[in-house]
């Protein structure tokens, strides 16, 4: 005999009950430390509090941790914290030519004011397993040298100075923040690049590759990919001045982009920007070139109908979070309309038959 | 009671606002009901409902106009306070408090556009009384008609007419208020009444 | 984490969310763009309706949740013990105990009253979106009163198939201005959202817009005059309590075939049978 399920609430509880232990894995293993995965997993990290958009890499690990290393659950974790904290206020916009780099290239200029720094880099390094790993961590200290004292110059700014690339014009107008109003079209720069800094890195990725095969291909160059740390400042009002509170690592990425001139530009190089917290710089590069391609109708270009030219395919699709959310959704129980479904289904077919019926009788 | 910038909020700004903001929405959803409000007490000449109201939804992101007689020192300092909303003229408030002349000319606020008429200024209007008796009401939240002791008719009217745009307002008197969102119909008397129900 | 504050939301996120529900209920059917926040909760999974329940809800009230018509339902568990544990509400499943019930597709069949709101998730809160996925398109149709892509699909799907093949989120219009989503309830229940003595609020929290319709609405599912709307549903009577007014869902009881029809409100099937009222299949 048929009775109604019961037992929500005791079957979510034992589920949860069951991921925990899942996610400590076999307990004769050392559990893994916050401070572990902060230092060793530093990479995940920095994906975290970037698409998380929340610079603490402490609550990352710890998001990491309690995810089991699913990194979209991370950052929803991160998200979601995020938003109860409260805000007390915006700081100075960064100076990243200021930045005390740990890795500076550039391919446009073979040498070039600041040097080329590789950095803690993976490029170069042959993809073989090390199995030394895997036994043990030991690693012997890397050479170091004195760091070039003094700030170093941004590449476009040497293009600048010939006229040959657009102009930036500083701008203190104060940036749309989508985190606290509601995402609007047209979106400006501004707006495009606070939604791509936080954008799904496997998203930007896939859109930043489909421009350079050929959908809104934009010809770029890495003029400078930077990554290093930066001073944040606010001004507090109460003091009447700004002081720093704090430092913050970020990955910048400038493309500098072929441009044969339009109906309303003359001909000269263009910019890509990417800019994100941490070292991310598959992701930064990949939003300096979707930002080139957003920018098409600015520069007077054709509309090719390229998927990375679509402003509002790429902003309501790029974040991970809304994105994992619906899609999963569908998990969840259907019922009523599948058996509204059901019904129409039915009776189209009975009716589709009958009509069959009909024409064979005649 | 001396009231001075720091004192007049809720004792409790989550669970005062929550009780305070029904009160607004159910004077909202059903135009003419006339809901007791409190939990703020506000310098004079701001009544203990149209405090509350400004309390309840307004902060820095939504700019104030303070008309006539609501515009005194002690009310910039307590709003400042307690909201942190930027004072602004009619052209550009989200939301403007006063007496119904202090307010005028209605023309002066943002109705929306055509896009997001919800971009419109909601007017706090200040009452010397306030009852359900008066100008007749139509139009969704009521269920066959309701009356409201309205400062006017015409001006109502005309703000029907611009549906969806258009303002919306609230009227305090005391710790009591009720509201007339810009979908309802006005009429002197229920006899003048025009069906407002348009078919699909 | 420490403390969160009454019933989760800071209150700035509240007040903007309360002026949002305003301007939702001065503008019937409109909806109104709001910031919404994420919530420890998955996108998809009744963020909308958390968000508003939060601005809505007193100390003083007795919420309910239903998913599918359903109390026991695992989301409404979730989103149940979500609001005890941030609000300190009393929670009920009896709806006519509750002040405040959110719901997922569905509405109670036990008519609501004056006393209580209605807080519907919403998925996708535009009607137009599976015609036209530009939202800068929709908005100008909306502002345009420009639905005769709705009507012209409609009537696509009466010359193909013979009905409006639509069984459920059935767009309605409200108050002959704006063609409203009305979230996935199945037409069914499409009837109960006009003149209903409730407040109606909807939020979608991904697609950030809350919409509303204030008590004695006018709401009318769009249909042809020689296709006039049909509510439907299962043409059977509730197997356990022998409801033959309320929606049903389907259960399969074997792999040859069998199966039974049951109420998707289960509050309203467990008073039925309560009160003695017994279907064919009830033990």
């Amino acid at each position: 005999m048929y009775v109604a399920v019961k037992g929500g609430e005791r079957a979510i509880e034992s589920a949860h009950a069951w991921l925990a232990e899942e996610r400590r894995g076999d307990t004769d293993v050392a559990e893994l430390s916050i401070a572990q995965i902060r230092e060793q997993l530093k990479l995940s990290v920095d994906r975290v509090m970037a698409e998380g958009s929340l610079y603490d890499p402490d609550l990352a690990a710890l998001a990491i941790k309690q995810s089991r290393g699913d990194l979209i659950e991370a950052i929803f974790l991160i998200r979601a914290y995020r938003t109860t904290l409260p805000r007390f206020g915006a700081s100075e916009p960064v100076d990243t030519g200021a930045m005390a780099c740990d890795r500076r290239i550039s391919a446009t200029f073979k040498d070039l004011p600041g040097g080329q720094v590789l950095g803690p880099t993976f490029d170069y390094t042959h993809r073989l397993l090390d199995f030394k790993l895997a036994a043990d961590g030991d690693v012997p200290e890397a050479p170091t040298r004195e760091s070039t004292p003094g700030d170093v110059p941004h590449v476009t700014g040497f293009l600048n100075r010939e006229g040959l690339i657009e102009e930036a014009p500083h701008d203190d107008t104060p940036p749309p923040d989508l985190t606290r109003e509601p995402l609007e079209m047209p979106a400006d720069r501004a707006l495009r690049l606070q939604a791509l800094t936080r954008a799904d890195e496997g998203f930007t990725l896939g859109l930043a590759y489909s421009t350079q095969r050929g959908y809104a291909r934009n010809h770029a160059f890495v003029g400078e990919l930077r990554i290093g740390a930066v001073a944040v400042e606010m001004d507090i009002p109460e003091l009447g001045f700004t002081i720093e509170i704090g430092e913050i690592t970020l990955t910048e990425c400038e493309t500098v982009n072929q441009f044969k001139g339009s109906k309303t530009e003359p001909p000269q190089f263009t910019r890509g920007y990417g800019l994100v917290f941490g070292q991310s710089e598959r992701k930064a590069i990949s939003m300096a070139l979707v930002d080139r391609a957003l920018r098409w109708e600015e520069l007077g270009e054709d509309n090719v109908g390229a998927p990375a030219q679509d402003t509002e395919f790429v902003l309501y699709h790029a974040d991970n979070i809304q994105a994992t959310g619906f899609l999963e959704h569908i998990k969840l129980p259907h019922y009523v309309d599948f058996q509204s479904e059901l019904e129409l289904v039915r009776k189209l077919r009975r009716e589709a038959g009958a009509d069959q019926v009909q024409e064979a009788a005649e | 009671m001396q009231v001075t910038a720091l004192s007049g909020g809720f004792d409790n700004p989550a669970i005062g606002s929550a009780h305070a903001f029904r009160s607004v929405m159910e004077a909202m959803a059903r135009p003419g009901s006339v809901q007791d409000i409190q939990g703020a007490v506000p310098p004079a000449p701001l009544t203990v409902a149209a405090g509350t109201v400004l309390l309840t939804l307004c902060d820095t992101d939504t700019p104030v106009y303070l008309a006539g007689k609501a515009d005194t020192d002690d009310v910039r300092k307590w709003l400042a306070f307690h909201t942190g909303a930027p004072l602004t003229g009619p052209s550009h408030a989200m939301f403007a408090v006063g007496e119904w002349d202090a307010l005028m000319p209605l023309d002066g606020y943002p109705v929306g556009t055509p896009e997001y008429p919800d971009r419109s200024t909601t007017l706090i209007v200040e009452c010397a009384e306030l009852e359900a008796a008066g100008a007749t009401l139509r139009g969704p939240g009521i269920k066959s008609e309701a009356t409201l002791s309205l400062p006017e008719t015409r001006a109502f009217q005309s703000n029907r007419a611009l549906f969806p745009l258009g303002l919306d307002f609230i009227f305090t008197s005391g710790d009591r208020l009720a509201a007339l969102p810009r979908s309802a119909v006005v009429s002197r008397s229920s006899s003048e009444a025009v069906a407002h129900r348009g078919d699909f | 984490m420490t403390d969160y504050n009454f019933a989760y939301l800071d209150e700035q996120t509240k007040r903007m969310i309360r002026r949002a529900i305003l301007k939702g209920l001065a503008i019937p059917g409109y909806q109104v763009p709001f910031a919404s926040r994420e919530m420890p909760m998955p996108y998809g999974w009744g963020t909308g309706g958390v968000q508003v329940s939060a601005a809505v809800l007193t100390p003083d009230d007795t919420f309910k949740v239903i998913d599918q018509g359903a109390d026991d339902t695992t989301n409404a568990v979730s989103i149940r013990t979500f609001f005890e544990r941030t609000a300190g509400v009393e929670t009920t499943t009896a709806t006519s105990e509750a002040s405040v019930i959110q719901t997922r597709h569905r509405i109670p069949e036990e008519p609501l009253t004056e006393d209580q709101i209605l807080v519907y998730q919403v998925p996708i809160p535009e009607p137009l979106r599976f015609l036209e996925p530009r939202e800068s398109e929709t908005r100008k149709m909306h502002s345009l009163e420009e639905y005769g892509l709705m009507h012209v699909k409609l009537y696509e799907d009466i010359s193909r198939h013979g009905h409006i093949a639509t069984s459920y989120a059935y767009p309605v219009k409200v108050e002959g201005r704006y063609v409203m989503d009305p979230s996935p309830i199945p037409k069914f229940d499409n009837p109960k959202l006009g003149d209903m003595p409730a407040i109606q609020l909807f939020g979608a929290g991904r697609e950030q817009r809350i919409y509303a319709l204030p008590p004695y609405t006018q709401v009318v599912s769009l249909d042809f005059e020689d296709h006039p709307f049909e509510a439907s549903k299962a043409d059977h009577a509730c197997g356990l309590c022998g409801a033959t007014d309320s929606y049903l869902d389907e259960v399969i009881m074997d792999d040859q075939g069998g199966r039974m029809f049951v109420c998707s409100d289960t509050d309203y099937c467990e008073a039925r049978r309560a009160a003695g009222h017994k279907g064919k299949d009830a033990a």
